[in-house]
């Protein structure tokens, strides 16, 4: 197999995943890359990380008293399932519908949703939609709550078009209430209890409770309504599938696939203002979409094999999210082998470098690429992947010193001792100038295989860990 | 006039929500000890204040300050509509924003008007790790110190040669270099201002030198730290600290008291080290708590509430007495908890606009009535 074929994989791992060792990209490279595309796409996982497993050692996984235990049992998950991508789906669904146990303050409408996303994030983004606009937690976290026939609130409205479906300059501020009106009734069970029992926020005397959707049809504002120039006596459902048969929606979701799935693009804020890096590849997307029933599977095979993505140009043209970043670097050490209390703690590095699972700074969600870098979050982020890789003790790093100390052993020079560790760490490329950093540290420090120590090879992993490269996807 | 170049500002959350009511004890109060069977504070025990009001018996050190008249204690803060979730209530004081969810916080947009060019890196130092949405803002970097002693790049790598060669390749790695894209842009910049951050504050950490010695207990560290900043002179005007956790559902008697002093023991010898360096009229300090707790207890702790206190301390604070006490009266309570009357913003605008020198409005979004804890006659 060519060094070509593996990079290539490698650039598909790290964005249908958190990456891949050296190991698993052989193997891959051998079933073929459209097999590969094709197995991800609809292979159901063989092995998927237990809820008994994690409820052993987190017994309050879904209902802490914080929003911690749930994005640790998640990032569990992410690091110790076979089969990432259906934990990495749900990551690019949670960016774009964020919502936060601030405003929630209860933990089990959150996980729901998270596995909401993993179930029905690969289908048809009708269905997604509608799944969402019944989904307790953004019930409350957009306030359809308190949006009643009569008397609306606009917030779920507002955001359906803004953030999860066209984007800004697409649609009037009618069309926002109209689509508020249409949503009317579309409350939770039990309203003014749970939420009394979330805003206590107490799991005394009773524990926490799930939440359920209810329709009322009698708080529902059945009136005709005019919607993006359609009239009809409108409900949600016809809201939202009004909302996919736009070209604005196809182009919206399809920008939000190529941001997270080949290279960062600006803020979505500054969409309306600024031309997408690639605005064929976006055209094709939205042709896909219409294409396969506005089905984002269908989108993601295209993808995965279209020329724009395999391009060498956007391979690590993106910034790795923390998660990203906590999860791939756990991956490689294995350092956790069950979700105990260390490995919960592990979550909040991610939190350190500015992105707290279910805790989002906004209904925005994050903002991706260059802004979560700056110079507190740099210390973090190089702190964490250099300590990582460079702790000896733990599993995977053991295992790529037993590797370097047995491929070594008849042609020792700085320059394969560089290349087997970065190609170990999931074939990563990186600049003549790290190259030569690296090289210059191995010359001074590692003259021969003698020197091949415990204590040098830290010294050198973690400086693999610290390289700007590793900061990227 | 107070040069305000040269003031700075000390911000200590107490996580979990402080019970105001065993901090400050009505003693004199009926409805004190009848609703606080199980955790009311003894008369003997309790500091007096005023004949009617008395500190925590473990907040001596406070109450020293007090004496000298550097003490504002704020009662009844808060804000309308109470929250009695940790994380939207806490979240209300870091963006100062009660209705909506914001995304930045308070601090945040003050270092902004700061250093709205971001010229030093080290304008507002967080000590603990992750920044507080208190301070989270677009643009504006916050170094965020777990330990000044160890804080460093590489942490892990072992010995002063060492460390000091691969922060050599740290920076060959992170310096000029070509065919560069946006994204090594970014890396770049903020690795150099990284790497120039951890130079600026390790080298504040090896100046220090004092005759005060600290307890080695989290808060203490911190608040060393700090002083250790102070002194750099490095043109530091925002640090922050967390206590915590006042989450006291049970065991309340035990753990408020170990919070409470270690606190106040810090704060006694972070202010002896002001002094000591002549730095006591510079630094002000606000204790703050994202919520009060429940009027009664629940039997071994007390539940979560609204309407708390605050405290502001330092050389330049007029000490006393500010919002109003909250009755206790069955009538005046809201659900089982003391009654707000001061917002909390009003606080924050007093000491934006008459400590730091900062037009609070863009900050705080509009005016809020303010107190005149601040000294500006100094």
């Amino acid at each position: 197999m060519s060094n070509n074929e593996i990079l290539l994989m490698a650039h598909l791992m790290r964005r249908v995943g958190f990456g891949s060792t050296k190991d698993e990209l052989n193997k891959y490279v051998k079933k073929g890359y459209d097999n590969q595309v094709d197995e991800i796409l609809d292979l159901e996982p063989n092995y998927e990380v237990s809820n008994h497993m994690i409820n052993r050692y987190q017994p309050d996984y879904e209902s802490p008293m914080g929003s911690s235990a749930n994005g640790a049992t998640w990032l569990y998950r992410m690091v110790w399932s076979d089969f990432p991508f259906k934990e990495k789906i749900s990551l690019f669904w949670h960016g774009i519908f964020a919502t936060g146990y601030a405003k929630l303050a209860n933990g089990y409408v959150l996980a729901d949703q998270i596995r909401m996303f993993s179930k029905y994030g690969l289908g048809n983004y009708q269905d997604l939609l509608l799944h969402l606009s019944k989904d307790p937690a953004m019930i409350i976290w957009l306030d359809n709550c308190e949006s009643h026939k009569g008397a609306i609130n606009e917030n779920y409205g507002r955001e359906l078009l803004e953030l999860f479906s066209m984007g800004t300059g697409n649609y009037t501020e009618k069309d926002i209430k109209e689509a508020a009106r249409a949503f009317t009734g579309w409350t939770i069970a039990n309203k003014d209890y749970m939420t009394a029992k979330s805003q206590r926020d107490s799991v005394w005397p009773y524990g926490r409770l799930a939440m359920h959707f209810e329709y009322k049809e009698d708080d529902h504002d059945g009136d005709e309504k005019t919607f993006l120039g359609e009239t009809g006596k409108f409900n949600g459902e016809d809201i939202i599938e009004i909302i996919c048969k736009q070209k604005a929606t196809a182009k919206f979701i399809s920008r939000h696939i190529y941001s997270f799935f080949v290279e960062d693009e600006p803020p979505v804020p500054e969409w309306p203002y600024k031309e997408p890096n690639n605005p064929e590849a976006i055209e094709a997307l939205s042709e896909v979409y219409f294409d396969k029933g506005y089905n984002i599977k269908e989108m993601l095979r295209f993808l995965f094999k279209s020329k724009f993505f395999k391009s060498e140009k956007v391979w690590n043209k993106r910034v790795k999210s923390p998660i990203e970043l906590v999860a791939g670097t756990l991956r490689i050490t294995k350092e956790f082998s069950r979700p105990d209390k260390q490995q919960s703690l592990t979550n909040s590095h991610t939190q350190f470098m500015g992105q707290h699972a279910m805790n989002p700074p906004s209904v925005e969600g994050w903002h991706w690429g260059t802004e979560w870098l700056d110079s507190g979050t740099v210390v973090e982020r190089v702190n964490f992947s250099s300590s990582k890789l460079g702790n000896v003790n733990n599993l995977g790093i053991r295992r790529i010193i037993d590797n370097i100390k047995s491929n070594i052993s008849n042609q020792f020079t700085p320059e394969f001792l560089i290349e087997i560790v970065l190609e170990e760490l999931g074939a990563i490329i990186v600049s003549k100038t790290t190259k030569d950093t690296l090289n210059d540290f191995v010359k001074s420090k590692i003259d021969s295989e003698k020197a091949l120590t415990d204590d040098n090879l830290s010294e050198f992993l973690q400086l693999v860990g610290a390289m700007p490269e590793y900061q990227r996807t | 006039m107070i040069d305000k170049k040269e003031k700075s500002l000390v911000v200590i959350q107490l996580s979990g929500g402080n019970d105001a009511m065993n901090t400050l004890v009505p003693y004199t109060n009926g409805i004190y000890h009848d609703s606080r069977s199980a955790i009311h504070l003894t008369e003997d025990k309790i500091i007096d204040i005023d004949g009617s009001l008395g500190f925590h018996p473990e907040m001596g050190e406070i109450k020293k300050l007090w004496d000298q008249n550097k003490v504002a204690v704020i009662n009844g803060i808060g804000y309308p509509v109470p929250n009695r979730s940790h994380f939207r209530s806490m979240d209300i004081w870091h963006t100062a924003e009660s209705e909506t969810i914001a995304a930045d916080g308070w601090l945040g947009r003050t270092i902004r008007e700061i250093d709205p060019k971001h010229k030093n890196v080290v304008t507002a130092v967080n000590f603990g790790r992750g920044l507080p949405r208190a301070l989270v803002c677009k643009d504006v970097p916050v170094a965020s110190v777990g330990d000044l002693n160890t804080y460093g790049l590489m942490p892990d790598i072992k010995g002063s040669v060492q460390r000091e060669n691969a922060l050599n390749y740290f920076s060959r790695m992170y310096g000029p270099n070509q065919g560069r894209d946006a994204i090594l842009n970014t890396l770049s910049e903020n690795g150099v201002s990284a790497m120039t951050g951890v130079d600026i504050l390790s080298d504040a950490n090896s100046k220090y030198s004092s005759s005060v010695e600290y307890a080695d207990n989290p808060i203490s560290n911190n608040l060393k730290d700090i002083a250790k900043v102070i002194f750099a002179n490095i043109g530091t005007k925002i640090y922050y600290a967390q206590q915590g956790s006042f989450d006291t559902h049970a065991g309340e008697l035990f753990n408020h008291a170990k919070l409470w002093k270690d606190l106040s023991d810090a704060l006694g010898d972070f202010f002896e080290d002001l002094r000591e360096h002549d730095k006591e009229n510079d630094v002000t300090v606000l204790l703050f708590s994202e919520f009060g707790r429940r009027i009664e207890d629940n039997g071994s702790g007390t539940d979560h509430g609204s309407g708390g206190v605050a405290f502001v301390l330092g050389g330049s604070v007029k000490g006393g007495f500010y919002g109003e006490l909250p009755s206790l009266e069955l009538s005046e309570q809201v659900e089982g908890d003391m009654k707000y009357n001061n917002d909390f913003r009003g606080t924050y605008a007093t000491l934006l606009d008459q400590w730091l020198g900062i037009d609070s409005v863009p900050i705080l979004g509009k005016n809020y009535e303010q107190h005149n804890f601040i000294n500006t006659g100094i």
